[in-house]
């Protein structure tokens, strides 16, 4: 089997502003979805109470509601989770409540209700811990992209590490801008899986860097863009099978790992599909308007001094 | 061209063979058992608890599938749950005739079924995390401003004492957020008493200012001073919540320091957490009481008249005391207790210290009752137990207290122990709670599994579709790095989350790349019209470069994530770090040893199975 039987180099630089507009939509369109409807953040960051109860039928979420609004608990969210038997309740921080004691009355409330309900799952965070994880998080992605830049500028040049970090910032904030737009719950999951997406689209750029790189050492007489586009075109092959195999497994998550690996897959499925994207597409044509040319990857021979003979000898 | 020196096979082999032995636990499950293990400090796990389990199993009859000791204490085994649950009560009973005052923790557990030579190797199954297995994790943040605060006041009645010793009038003592303040008359007064405070207070640095009329000192806690205080805090509190767990019955609780002012507690199996929440916010008292020792009060009491203003305990040796009810000290009064050596004969003691007022009550009591003895008592949920009960040989004072006799090193260090561990040094709160429940944890496990178990499916079909022989190697090159992987979980016995399963999948899906970077090389050699070997070769030593700066790429996200994040983006970090590590090695090392194996033996090799290599100027011809 062989699916890519190309002739020739697809002039992909010729239209790389055509690429780079839309990328630059869809990053626009992501951040004004930040900016006007913001991440709906887990409980983890935010802090307070989240409880998974199980019932034996289909739950009645009106009645849970109307149960704890009986019971004196406000601000509450009762939705389905996963299946129509399991049922997640978030409840926000309050001062005045006993937090302690908070998932034995929400069950207590339940059970009166109906007796079939069991607790799954309780998990409480305090305001503190919340605000560290998002604070822990920010820095991380920091720390990823600074190793990244200069891991790529100390084995390529600055230019490639430059532009690859651009293209796939732009990938995290796209994924970003999805769970903004549909209200996905953006927990810390979630961001473990942006993160790991941003060290593997980074490999993207680094196939085609790899391949530029040695493209420009070896053929002459090729100009930049034709350099990107053998590049680019004579590793189309892998990108799309590697992708398409990691989307594989990331696709069997989506199917058999039920609601708590729902959003992490969520996450690596749109950052490989905008990975592919960006950095191939994104990332080289930034790196051609850097300027990269051949004389950066070869190294000139030492001009001699004609008045220095071979042995080191000077008159 | 393509063979590799016997050495490199041997590894490779080798490496499979250890991982092999390293994963096998993981197939063989878990049997129920039951672990029995000393409440107390002063309690060991040694042979003698083994043999105690032994008889009392085979005195109701039991069959066991083994019975073995280890640091936690003394594990037995059993083919079914049923058995598990009679042999609990069974060791309930005889460990811990009064359930009132139990003496050990009898838990239900889980041990690896696998053969004994295994476990000897050191090979276990993986350690699962609570979202795996169910149970209860609390993140406790202790009140390090409390700590503080608690000292100062006790250090402010230290002041006050010294001051009164010294015959140095002052016009108040006040405690002002962290800064003690102390008014004096006049300036000479305040220069002396400077004077003596800093000698005996060397925790304090003391500055002069005026305050109206009056001349003022004031003292606060010197930083190290400060940070001592922390830590001692800190350990002391872990200390307490070790004692305390073992009364739930768990058989491998985890309690560890977080940082600097938390402390994470996690009990897996628990799923009652109200009891738990109630058993760690439990605060315990230390108490001295003289005993009384009237002629025939004993004996009356035991009789069972107790004489009035007095209560019957027994001593740690199991003999009867009688000990008075009112309380000379409490330990409150403690400021630390750590064992150590009588300077005098060498034997092994416990070495007390008092604040000041203590200090002072002490030496009127010990003054007064020289000959006598004294019960250091521990009070938990109202009840209390002799710690040790020492005779007072002569009047005390400084406020350093030395507990020595009849007391061996480890009973020195279990006594010092106890006495630390009575109380809180500062409260807590609990900041984060996580209650997984049986069920989801084995709903969980069943998720992960199947997801990396389709997926992988998935790629080696199509990987074997689309590459042929190369395709398989690849797979058993992508299946060599999972057995490497779970191998290596195992050993380290990192704990295993959903989001590591998560990250076995992940990891397993971006470790193919390697192997499509490497085959795409192979097959553009072959259509640039290199033969079969020279396209292996060149293949492999070309994507070699690619492989490693994307995994190092790859790489620092997972470290970034590693260094910064907390509980279940760490169980996520630790397992796709380890998994682009073993990558690196299956899918250049053992695919290339395997193309070796398989390809390197013909001389003259006209064809490889990697697919069909399509040319342009073939196609064009047609």
């Amino acid at each position: 089997m062989e699916f890519f039987k190309i002739r020739k180099d697809i002039p992909f630089m010729r239209h790389a502003l055509v690429f780079n507009v839309i990328s630059l939509l869809t990053f626009l369109l992501a951040v004004f979805f930040l900016a006007t409807r913001g991440l709906h953040l887990s409980v983890e960051f935010t802090g307070g109470t989240l409880i998974e109860v199980n019932y034996q039928q289909a739950a009645d979420l009106e009645k849970i509601r109307g149960a704890l609004g009986k019971s004196g608990f406000s601000d509450y969210s009762v939705q389905n989770f996963g299946s129509s038997q399991d049922v997640l309740i978030r409840l926000p921080l309050k001062s005045d409540q006993n937090t302690a004691k908070l998932g034995e009355s929400v069950m207590a409330a339940l059970t009166a209700e109906d007796g079939s309900a069991s607790l799954r799952r309780v998990e409480f965070v305090g305001p503190q811990v919340g605000k560290e994880l998002a604070e822990n998080g920010a820095m991380a992605l920091l720390v990823v992209i600074i190793g990244i830049v200069i891991y790529l500028a100390f084995r390529f040049e600055w230019r490639f590490s430059v532009s690859a970090i651009i293209a796939n910032l732009h990938d995290v904030i796209i994924i970003l801008g999805f769970f903004a737009f549909f209200q996905w719950e953006f927990s810390l999951s979630v961001l473990a899986a942006v993160l790991a997406v941003l060290g593997y689209s980074v490999n993207e750029s680094v196939v085609v860097f790899d391949r530029v790189r040695e493209t420009f050492r070896k053929v002459r007489g090729m100009s930049t863009p034709e350099v990107l586009d053998h590049a680019i075109t004579s590793t189309i092959s892998r990108t799309i099978i590697t992708h398409g195999s990691t989307q594989m497994m990331v696709l069997s998550m989506l199917v058999f790992g039920g609601e708590t690996l729902h959003y992490f897959a969520m996450a690596l499925t749109i950052g490989i599909c905008f990975g592919i994207y960006s950095s191939v597409l994104v990332a080289s044509p930034l790196v051609m308007w850097l300027g990269v040319s051949r004389e950066q990857f070869i190294k000139v021979p030492k001009a001699k001094d004609p008045n220095v003979s071979d042995d080191g000898a000077c008159v | 061209m393509n063979r590799y020196p016997l050495w490199k096979y041997i590894t490779v082999v080798v490496a499979l063979v250890i991982g092999f032995l390293y994963t096998l636990p993981n197939f063989f499950g878990e049997a129920p058992a039951v672990q029995v293990s000393p409440a107390r400090a002063t309690l060991k796990s040694d042979t003698q608890l083994l043999s105690r389990v032994e008889a009392a199993l085979q005195g109701a009859g039991i069959a066991h599938e083994g019975v073995f000791l280890d640091s936690n204490g003394v594990k037995s085994r059993f083919k079914d749950t049923d058995t598990q649950l009679k042999v609990k009560d069974l060791l309930e009973k005889t460990f811990n005739p009064d359930p009132q005052d139990a003496q050990y923790v009898v838990a239900l557990n889980l041990l690896s079924s696998s053969p004994k030579w295994l476990t000897n190797l050191g090979a276990l199954p993986m350690y699962l995390g609570l979202d795996l297995r169910g149970g209860v994790h609390f993140l406790l943040q202790v009140d390090m401003v409390g700590a503080i605060t608690k000292r100062l006041d006790s250090l402010s009645a230290d002041l006050r004492t010294v001051l009164r010793d010294k015959n140095l009038r002052h016009a108040g003592i006040n405690r002002d957020g962290n800064v003690v303040s102390i008014k004096f008359r006049d300036a000479e007064t305040r220069a002396k008493a400077r004077q003596v405070l800093e000698e005996s207070q060397p925790d304090l640095a003391f500055a002069e200012a005026m305050d109206g009329a009056d001349f003022k000192l004031s003292g606060s806690l010197k930083p190290t001073a400060i940070k001592r205080i922390q830590d001692f805090a800190l350990k002391q509190n872990i200390t307490t919540l070790h004692n305390r767990i073992n009364e739930l019955g768990v058989a491998e609780p985890v309690i560890q320091q977080q940082g600097l002012d938390r402390i994470v507690v996690q009990l897996p199996g628990v799923q009652d957490t109200a009891k738990a929440k109630d058993i760690l916010g439990r605060t315990a008292t230390l108490e001295i009481r003289m005993v009384d020792d009237t002629p025939g009060a004993l004996e009356a009491a035991l009789s069972g008249q107790v004489p009035f203003g007095t209560e019957l305990y027994s001593e740690r040796g199991g003999s009867p005391l009688l000990v008075k009810k009112q309380v000379v000290l409490t330990g409150d009064r403690l400021t630390d207790a750590q064992p150590g050596f009588d300077s005098q004969n060498h034997e092994p003691a416990v070495h007390l210290t008092l604040d000041a007022a203590g200090a002072r009550i002490f030496k009127d009591v010990t003054r007064e009752s020289v000959g006598k003895r004294m019960a250091i008592l521990l009070i938990e949920k109202g009840k209390g137990e002799v710690v040790t009960a020492p005779v007072i040989r002569s009047e005390i004072g400084g406020g350093r207290v030395q507990i020595s006799g009849k007391m061996s090193t480890v009973e020195a260090n279990d006594t010092a122990l106890l006495l630390r561990a009575g109380s809180l040094a500062a409260p807590m709160d609990i900041v984060e709670e996580r209650t997984i429940g049986p069920s989801l944890g084995a709903e969980n496990i069943n998720k992960g599994f199947h997801s990396t178990l389709w997926g992988f499916i998935a790629i080696a079909v199509f990987m074997m579709a689309y590459y042929l022989m190369f395709g398989f190697i690849s797979t058993l090159a992508l299946a060599a790095n999972l057995l490497f992987l779970v191998a290596l979980l195992s050993l380290m016995q990192a704990t295993l989350t959903l989001p590591g399963i998560a990250a076995i999948a992940l990891t397993l899906g971006m470790a193919i790349d390697a192997n499509v970077l490497i085959n795409e090389r192979v097959r553009e050699e072959l259509r640039n019209g290199a033969s079969p070997h020279a396209a292996i070769a060149a293949g492999y030593e070309r994507a070699f470069g690619t492989i490693l700066d994307s995994n190092v790429t790859t790489l620092i996200a997972g470290v970034a994530l590693l260094a910064f994040g907390s509980g279940p983006i760490r169980g996520f970090a630790v397992v796709h770090c380890l998994g682009i590590l073993t990558s690196m090695f299956s899918s250049v090392v053992v695919s290339r040893a395997l193309v070796n194996l398989i390809y390197g033996r013909h001389k003259k090799l006209e064809k490889v199975a990697i697919g069909q290599v399509w040319k342009p100027e073939l196609d064009a011809g047609k």
